[in-house]
């Protein structure tokens, strides 16, 4: 039983993450009709902003490494989306834009070479941008680790945001549930992030313009909708989302591995399968397929076979495609000639 | 106004030119592994043709990937999959085939020895498996199109790598298979996340290039058949090609199961080709590397493609400085090839319909 809750801990912590990436792809293919594989690249960058920003702050600052304040992780995630949503609007700009028009085979391809291009500039040789060289650029082919902003691996007990234990079984051993500090901020965190995306779909105008120009980029266009703003405004939107991800991935699990690292790729795809799975192009279908997603994955690692997690991701996401092609929320497409 | 058939008799080539172009590519492509293997090969050095056997593998990977993404317009980004499939298969073909036939797994000398021949029984089962695991992943892709199928065919590429993972580590030795009893062998032996080692190294310029050589071979053939229109009619718009009788499902498939297989053997001749075959090669990266060249060399071109899957290959090898921008290069020339020229350097057209040659029977002055 406890460990059933404990999984069950675990899977709405990743559910979080994966549910503010495929946010990301949900809303571009909502809006363009591709997906855009450069997305978790765009987490990638994401986390590497928020260890370069943090490491930074951390060296000049003179941090008190074991209870750091809490505004500097503040800090670190304001830069991390800031800088990732110049990059989206980049991207956007000088490899999508030019192919508004092109079939969406062409504009994949272009997406699949934005993230290799992201991948592997972002593993290049760093320069030292300043003279104590605490600020490297890009980030280089070895794996760093994220300093501790939440000032908690010292000791087990200060991890630790509620427990609750269990009765003892007949050898005296009392299971613990634990809550840690990191799953808590990063669950509120991400939930704090899909509810103002929520509002703002819904509830403010540059939302329905979101929303008109997904249902039909021409009439939108035709009934003033500036679309061009509207399509850069959703990218600057989903990266800055993708880089709160990044953020709250690198809290999660501090060893960041080298950015064109396998590790990246899977975190993307299965962010992606959610996203698929709660039918793309629907907002609160991509937050469903993340939690989702994160169950089967964590609970399939549990009780069936740990080294097989990948494998269940894809196999709900092809049962998904079998029988219900549109996703668990999305409408059906009617094919038109 | 001469009488039909007289003006049709003019039209026709001489047979001295239906020899050269009918007769030469024949002759051309029946010397081409020969020449490689006793003239070319010892001539440059083992290095070189080491570099020559990487180049006919990635032939047969792109031309095959072609056909799936070139003229059938599918976009499939796991081929490296299939490779490693057949890879597999092959390899344990010829490695337990060898322990259980010879005691042990050297390489046998000579040319053509026995132990090449279950290389090319190898390579043939591993594509045949390659073949079925084609079907599968073709039989959902149906109902999928354009990036939802990218997005399984690249599932698939992952599955089959964790998968691959997860086999035993230790080799068996020629006795311990016979001692096996059958749960022992499953899941099978084959190196596990260490990598298949101690293959034997069948996989020489003769072999790599007979199979590069057939492989343009069928995918020509399949292009200017009435297959290959059909393919290509889907690829140019599906819902038009089912409303003039073209079955989409049947011949989405089968370009499937075509390019699986091809992709199986080109797998197999990798995985002889002194190299420890690991779980990794079944990853997207390798899969990126066979879909760039595809897209490079022109979607639907056969020699666009080929020239493209050579340049390609030979590329880090002439700029070896510059290996950590190597796939920077590639990712920009990707996208902007895409935005300047979406089709590919050679479109869907063969490298000599640009200099004025044209098939045989087609008419002077037009194209076809």
């Amino acid at each position: 039983m406890a460990d059933f809750v404990q999984i069950f801990v675990l899977s709405i912590t990743a559910g979080s993450v994966y549910a503010l990436i495929a946010l990301g792809y949900t809303m571009v293919y909502g809006i363009l009709k591709f997906i855009n594989f450069a997305h978790s690249d765009v987490v990638v960058l994401g986390s590497w902003v928020s260890y370069t920003v943090a490491a930074f702050m951390f060296s000049r600052l003179h941090v008190d490494a074991e209870h750091p304040p809490l505004w500097i992780g503040a800090v670190v995630l304001l830069a991390a989306m800031a800088y990732c949503a110049l990059s989206g609007y980049v991207i956007e700009r000088f490899a999508y834009k030019p192919l508004r028009r092109a079939p969406r085979l062409n504009v994949l391809i272009t997406a699949i070479g934005v993230s290799l291009f992201l991948q592997n500039c972002g593993q290049l040789t760093p320069y030292n941008l300043t003279s104590q060289g605490d600020l490297r650029f890009p980030f280089g082919a070895s794996p760093q680790r994220m300093p501790d902003l939440l000032g908690e691996n010292m000791s087990n007990d200060d991890r630790v945001m509620w427990s609750i234990s269990f009765a003892p079984d007949a050898n005296g051993y009392a299971p613990r549930v634990v809550v840690s500090k990191i799953d808590f901020s990063i669950v509120v965190s991400a939930l704090v992030l899909m509810l103002a995306l929520e509002i703002l779909i819904h509830r403010t105008k540059i939302g329905m313009g979101m929303r008109a120009v997904s249902y039909n980029f021409d009439i939108a266009a035709l009934m003033g909708v500036p679309v061009n703003a509207i399509i850069s405004f959703t990218f600057v939107l989903g990266s800055s989302l993708a880089a709160a991800a990044g953020f709250l991935y690198a809290l999660a699990f501090p060893g960041l591995n080298q950015p064109a690292h396998e590790v990246w790729v899977l975190l993307g795809l299965k962010a992606f399968v959610a996203a698929v799975v709660g039918g793309i192009g629907n907002v609160r279908g991509a937050a469903l397929g993340g939690f989702l997603i994160a169950f089967v994955e964590m609970f399939g690692m549990r009780y069936i076979d740990s080294n097989l997690r990948d494998v269940y991701v894809f196999a709900v996401l092809i049962l998904v495609l079998l029988v219900r092609p549109s996703g668990l929320l999305g409408s059906p497409e009617r094919e038109k000639v | 106004m001469t009488p039909l058939p007289a003006a049709s008799l003019d039209l026709r080539p001489s047979w001295g030119e239906i020899a050269l172009r009918g007769g030469l590519p024949i002759l051309v492509s029946l010397a081409l592994p020969f020449l490689l293997h006793f003239v070319v090969g010892p001539a440059l050095g083992p290095y070189p043709t080491k570099l020559l056997v990487d180049v006919g593998i990635a032939i047969i990977l792109a031309v095959s990937l072609n056909i799936v993404n070139g003229f059938t317009g599918q976009f499939s980004i796991g081929h490296a999959g299939f490779m490693a499939i057949g890879a597999y298969t092959a390899a344990s073909v010829t490695y337990y085939g060898s322990m259980l036939i010879w005691e042990t797994a050297e390489r046998q000398a000579g040319f053509l020895p026995a132990g090449e021949w279950l290389l090319c029984g190898g390579c043939l089962v591993g594509g045949a498996v390659a073949a079925v695991f084609g079907y599968l992943v073709g039989l959902p892709s149906l109902r999928l199109r354009g990036d939802y199928l990218a997005i399984v065919t690249l599932g698939f590429g992952e599955i089959i790598r964790v998968l691959l993972q997860q086999t035993n580590s230790q080799l068996f030795s020629s006795d311990e298979i016979r001692e096996a009893g059958r749960r022992e062998l499953f899941p099978p032996p084959l190196g596990g996340a260490l990598g298949f080692s101690d293959i034997p190294k069948y996989g020489t310029l003769f072999w790599v290039f007979t199979f590069a050589v057939l492989t343009i071979w069928v995918s020509y053939r399949l292009k200017v058949s009435a297959a290959g229109r059909a393919y290509l009619s889907i690829r140019e718009d599906e819902v038009a090609a089912r409303s003039i009788g073209i079955d989409i499902t049947k011949y989405k498939v089968r370009a499937f199961v075509i390019a699986a297989f091809l992709a199986g053997i080109a797998g197999g001749l990798y995985a002889h080709s002194g190299v420890i075959l690991s779980p990794k090669d079944a990853g997207f990266q390798r899969s990126f590397d066979v879909v760039i060249m595809v897209v490079l060399g022109g979607m639907g071109s056969i020699s666009g493609t080929t020239l493209a899957a050579i340049i390609l290959t030979l590329l880090p090898e002439l700029l070896r400085d510059l290996q950590q921008y190597r796939l920077i290069i590639y990712a920009l020339v990707l996208i902007v090839m895409m935005i300047v020229r979406p089709q590919g350097l050679f479109g869907v057209h063969e490298i000599w319909e640009f200099f004025g040659h044209k098939r045989l029977g087609t008419r002077r002055g037009g194209r076809t």
